[in-house]
């Protein structure tokens, strides 16, 4: 069994037990146990999370921020101070207009706008942020939201 | 209205199709997984669909010629020569039509005269006994069994050549059993094709399905068969397009030219939306074929082990996206099988004999269905096995 067959079916559904893993790669359960287990000890799997529909509930924003490299470090060591907030879910080094994507939560509007203004904004090294605010989510790690009807099919058929 | 004056003698007593009497069985029973369907679970890739959408955006509703869009064929041409490794002209072999269906039954019409015979390997896709009686020819089944993991048996192919003999339909691999015919297996019925000068209609519409890694191979692509076959295939399996209803035929240019003689009078083209869409798949199709192969063959796996530990033998088929388990050792019908599992376990397969006598003792249950679903089945039928055992 490949790492990599087994990391593909655990981004489709994190739930399947070993056992469901074992049947689906044609495999023992240890054999699955293990390897999803080396996969976690790498660092490969960070984490299992389960991908919730907000839309109706909290804020979210994506703030573009740009800052000032710093020698030897680059962006890492402000990335990770700004990555350390509770209310910031993701943070990216990307390329072109501006330096780091930082995708943030809150309860409200007022919440953002307060961690923008007082934490990061003020942060040294921070030069400009620009903060956009989600207004509908369509799709999430991979998963349409609001999927249409599934169409059925014949239940007998030649 | 006098019925028996007014309908067609020929169509009235035409057998109702098995899979056609037992969806009926199926049809308002509630709470079902079934494992009857004969096509893939998967939606139609988005670039396909967007595609078909994209035709229709630009107004693309008219007619095309009775041979189908030119890029079409063009598309087929190249397609079919790298994986089936013939050559055709897409200006005059090959004809896109709707379906595998409409081939089939526009080939037949142009072989046959009355009276002459048509074999083909049992158990079989329903429709290839009727579209040749309704072709006024006779359909000559020839068994094929475990022992040959169903594929055609070619000493058994031979015993059955009589000198009305004119066609030979293959189907591999094979809708029920996933059969594969091994190339030396193909090789000593393509002789056999040659020595009694018969012509072969060959149904390859599972080609892609093909789960040893193994190229397919065509009986079309052997030496001396390409001037003495139609190579069908399609859309459907493949790419998950069963709802576009488009097919192809590919032959000699003498049948190809009868063929769309009659398809100009019937059908006119297969839908405009449905080809671009075609060309679409055939194009850039395959990476998604590969990912819904690959599921298919974690099914496969998976419901085969679960079936031999339940008690049913079935052997590990190398195409399609079926299993044909033995109900056997259960002293059942296929049909009593069937219909208790549907009544007691909530779970539908079609009775091995809807597909022709010799599928007696076996189930045809169809594993292109989401894996939970597969789960689920399979804990079913292995506590409706159980309740079948004699009690000790």
């Amino acid at each position: 069994m490949t790492q990599e067959s087994l990391l593909k079916l655990l981004e489709s559904d994190a739930r399947l037990s070993d056992q469901q893993i074992a049947d689906r790669l044609g495999v023992s359960v240890s054999e699955a146990a293990a390897t999803r287990a080396s996969l976690e000890q790498e660092g490969r799997i960070v984490g299992y999370r389960a991908i919730v529909n907000d839309d109706a509930k909290g804020v979210s924003a994506f703030i573009e921020v740009r800052c000032t490299p710093e020698r030897g470090g680059g962006f890492n060591r402000l990335a990770a101070r700004i990555a350390r907030f509770e209310e910031v879910k993701s943070c990216f080094l990307i390329s072109g207009g501006f330096d780091l994507l930082v995708m943030v939560e809150a309860d409200s509007l007022l919440e953002v706008a307060r961690f923008v203004s007082e934490k990061l904004s003020s942060m040294e090294g921070v030069l400009s942020t620009a903060t956009h605010f989600r207004l509908k989510t369509y799709k999430q790690n991979g998963l349409l939201f609001e999927e249409e009807v599934t169409h059925e099919r014949l239940s007998v058929a030649p | 209205m006098d019925w028996n004056r007014i309908l067609s003698k020929q169509v009235v007593e035409l057998p109702r199709s098995g899979i056609r009497e037992f969806f009926d069985l199926v049809t308002g029973s509630k709470d079902i997984i079934s494992l009857g369907v004969g096509e893939p679970d998967f939606v139609t890739p988005w670039n396909i669909r967007e595609a078909a959408i994209f035709s229709l955006e630009k107004g693309h509703t008219t007619y095309t010629s009775n041979l189908g869009l030119e890029s079409l064929r063009r598309a087929i041409a190249e397609y079919v020569g790298g994986h089936f490794n013939v050559g055709y002209d897409p200006a005059c072999e090959i004809l896109p039509t709707v379906g595998v269906s409409e081939a089939i039954d526009l080939a037949l019409r142009c072989l046959i005269n009355p009276g002459d015979e048509v074999l083909y390997h049992e158990p079989v896709y329903v429709s290839y006994a009727p579209s040749v009686q309704l072709a006024y020819g006779k359909a000559t089944p020839v068994e094929t069994s475990i022992d040959d993991l169903f594929a055609l048996n070619p000493a058994k192919l031979e015993a059955a050549i009589t000198p009305r003999t004119k066609v030979l339909m293959l189907n591999f691999p094979t809708n029920p059993t996933g059969s594969i015919a091994p190339v030396e297996t193909l090789r000593a019925i393509a002789d056999i094709c040659i020595r009694h000068d018969l012509f072969v209609l060959t149904d390859e519409i599972y080609s892609e399905l093909r789960y040893d890694g193994q190229k397919h191979v065509s009986i079309a692509s052997l030496p001396g068969m390409k001037e003495r076959t139609l190579l069908l295939h399609g859309f459907s399996k493949a790419f998950a397009m069963t709802g576009f209803r488009l097919g192809y035929a590919c032959g000699p240019k003498e049948l190809i030219e009868l063929m769309c003689k009659i398809h100009s009078y019937t059908m006119i083209c297969p839908s405009i939306t449905s080809q671009e869409a075609g060309i679409e798949a055939l194009r850039n199709g395959t990476p998604a074929m590969l990912e819904m192969r690959e599921s298919y063959r974690m099914r496969r796996d998976y419901i085969v082990k679960r079936f031999n530990e339940m008690g049913m033998d079935c052997h590990l088929p190398g195409g399609a996206f079926y299993t044909f388990p033995s109900v056997k050792r259960f002293g059942l019908s296929s049909k009593e099988f069937a219909t208790r599992l549907l009544k007691e376990a909530r779970v539908a397969a079609v009775p091995g004999t809807a597909f022709g006598a010799c599928g007696e003792g076996y189930l045809r249950c169809c594993y292109a269905t989401g894996f939970n679903l597969l789960e689920q089945a399979c804990d079913k039928m292995a506590r409706f096995c159980d309740s079948l055992k004699p009690q000790a």
